[in-house]
């Protein structure tokens, strides 16, 4: 993947978050930014099916061997499904941040805070 | 640094600045991620903590360790000072060996971890951490000088390098012109030509040296050792091996706060020397530690990290994690903490409080990482 890779068709929050939403739906993970500042990710456990993210909150956590990074919501829902091979495959965050190194789906429980993510371009001009 | 003291303007006090080593370029060449460590600006990787963590222990690594300090102990008064301040017996080294002390306070607390080398039986290097060596300066002479001693910093004088892994000491070889020293001893050499002192020690768990050269000779070496197939590791790699061989980390598991006994480190502590500390650390060695310096692995999934809490079986705090970290080698959660002694046995079954999640773990021997034998 080329440095700096920010797909058009995913939405971005401003702490190195995308979405790509699909109706109702939005799959979660965190962007090429993130992961090359976190290094290669050594740990993941993905949340519970069930339990709820709140928009600009903590969900999880992603660790490298020496950072421990939080996650946060780009939009608000219940999770519906995770990421099971990430647990023996961590490594997928740095390898494909935006394909199998996905991280979470969600059930939107307010579509209207799309509306407030940043797109592509948008996101890469906060980058450093 | 040296400074004139007299008349003139009053300048406002510079704020501390970052320093570089004399690889700075040759580390921004190499691709590396630096980072402000101890007031240095230095590697934190050049790309994988894991790759070059594993190229260590199969192949040959090389460290820039040269934020770290030296201090030059001679006269015929040396010996006495350095006695005076250690906590090993320091007439037990003959000229050109090493040796592992702490610098302890009266109380036991340990000021740092050093190691000392005897250049000859009026001269002695002692290697010092980065963002203790200003201080350990001020020690020594507070505590050690006498009337037959000088106390040098030589921080300025050394670049220094660490090449470590079965292969390391081959590799060197191949540059040098003669043969290296045995583990634990020191030796005027040349490497690629260049004249340095060459110290059969490290931090890895691996065989390997470490060189002690002037700064302006470090590029030169670097790229030797560099072409002849050592791989650029840089301090995240150092801890992850220095963790797997549970050697200790000054400001992670030794502090003031801490004893050498309590510490496990009673076979560097020699009390009939005499040194600073030696009364208190006779007196906790005699009554036998309350706490113990123990390495655990998790038995499950997670990543422990200092400050972590440990809880035994009944739910009870007894003790805290000083260092943690995914273990590149057995691909496992592993850590080093202080825990009340009568949970410190080999096998003890441990909980381990990781932000909330409690992670099962299990005492574990030293070292976490057993050396393989050098093939070099």
């Amino acid at each position: 993947m080329a440095d700096g890779d920010y797909p058009s068709e995913l939405k971005y929050h401003a702490e190195h978050d995308w979405a790509r939403v699909d109706g109702d739906e939005a799959t979660f993970g965190i962007t090429w930014y993130a992961q090359d500042s976190l290094g290669e990710v050594v740990f993941f456990e993905a949340p519970a099916v069930g339990s709820t993210v709140s928009k600009d909150a903590a969900y999880t956590e992603v660790e490298s061997v020496k950072a421990v990074s939080e996650v946060i919501a780009p939009l608000s829902g219940e999770i519906v499904a995770v990421n099971e091979a990430l647990a023996a495959n961590p490594e997928a965050i740095n390898e494909d941040p935006y394909g199998a190194g996905w991280l979470v789906k969600v059930r939107l429980s307010d579509p209207a805070e799309i509306e407030t993510l940043l797109d592509a371009a948008a996101y890469a001009a906060t980058l450093p | 640094m040296t400074g004139s003291i007299g008349p003139g303007p009053i300048l406002p006090e510079v704020s501390a600045e970052i320093r570089r080593t004399p690889l700075y370029q040759e580390h921004v060449s190499a691709g590396a991620k630096l980072v402000a460590f101890a007031g240095w600006e230095m590697p934190i990787h050049y790309g994988s903590i894991r790759s070059e963590h594993l190229a260590v222990r199969a192949h040959a690594g090389i460290f820039d360790v040269s934020h770290m300090g030296q201090i030059l102990t001679r006269g015929p008064g040396a010996l006495a000072c350095l006695q005076h301040l250690s906590s090993n017996d320091v007439s037990r080294l003959g000229d050109g060996a090493a040796q592992y002390s702490l610098l302890c306070r009266p109380d036991g607390g340990v000021l740092d971890d050093l190691f000392s080398y005897r250049l000859s039986a009026t001269e002695f290097l002692t290697v010092t951490n980065a963002a203790n060596h200003a201080a350990d300066l001020a020690w020594f002479r507070a505590h050690g000088l006498n009337a037959d001693v000088e106390i040098v910093d030589a921080a300025e004088d050394y670049a220094m390098l660490a090449v470590q892994g079965p292969a390391a000491r081959r590799l060197v070889a191949g540059l040098g012109d003669g043969p290296l020293p045995e583990r634990f001893q020191i030796r005027p050499g040349r490497v690629a030509g260049v004249e340095m002192l060459i110290a059969g020690t490290g931090y890895t768990g691996e065989d390997g040296v470490e060189l002690l050269l002037a700064p302006a000779d470090a590029p030169t070496v670097w790229r030797a050792l560099l072409s002849a197939g050592a791989v650029p590791a840089g301090l995240g790699a150092r801890d992850t091996l220095r963790l797997e061989a549970c050697f200790h980390l000054y400001g992670n598991d030794l502090s003031t706060d801490r004893d050498p006994i309590s510490a496990g480190l009673g076979w560097a502590v020699k009390e009939d020397s005499g040194g600073i500390g030696a009364e208190a650390n006779a007196a906790i060695r005699a009554a036998g530690p309350s706490v113990r310096f123990i390495a655990f692995t998790l038995t499950g999934p997670g990543i422990p990290r200092p400050g972590n809490p440990v809880i035994d079986s009944d739910g009870h705090p007894i003790g805290t994690v000083t260092s943690g970290s995914f273990s590149p080698s057995l691909e496992q959660g592993i850590g080093l903490a202080y825990v009340l002694a009568d949970h410190a046995a080999v096998g003890t079954p441990l909980t381990i409080d990781v932000r909330g999640a409690p992670r099962e773990a299990v005492v574990a021997s030293k070292p976490l990482y057993p050396k393989e034998p050098a093939d070099g």
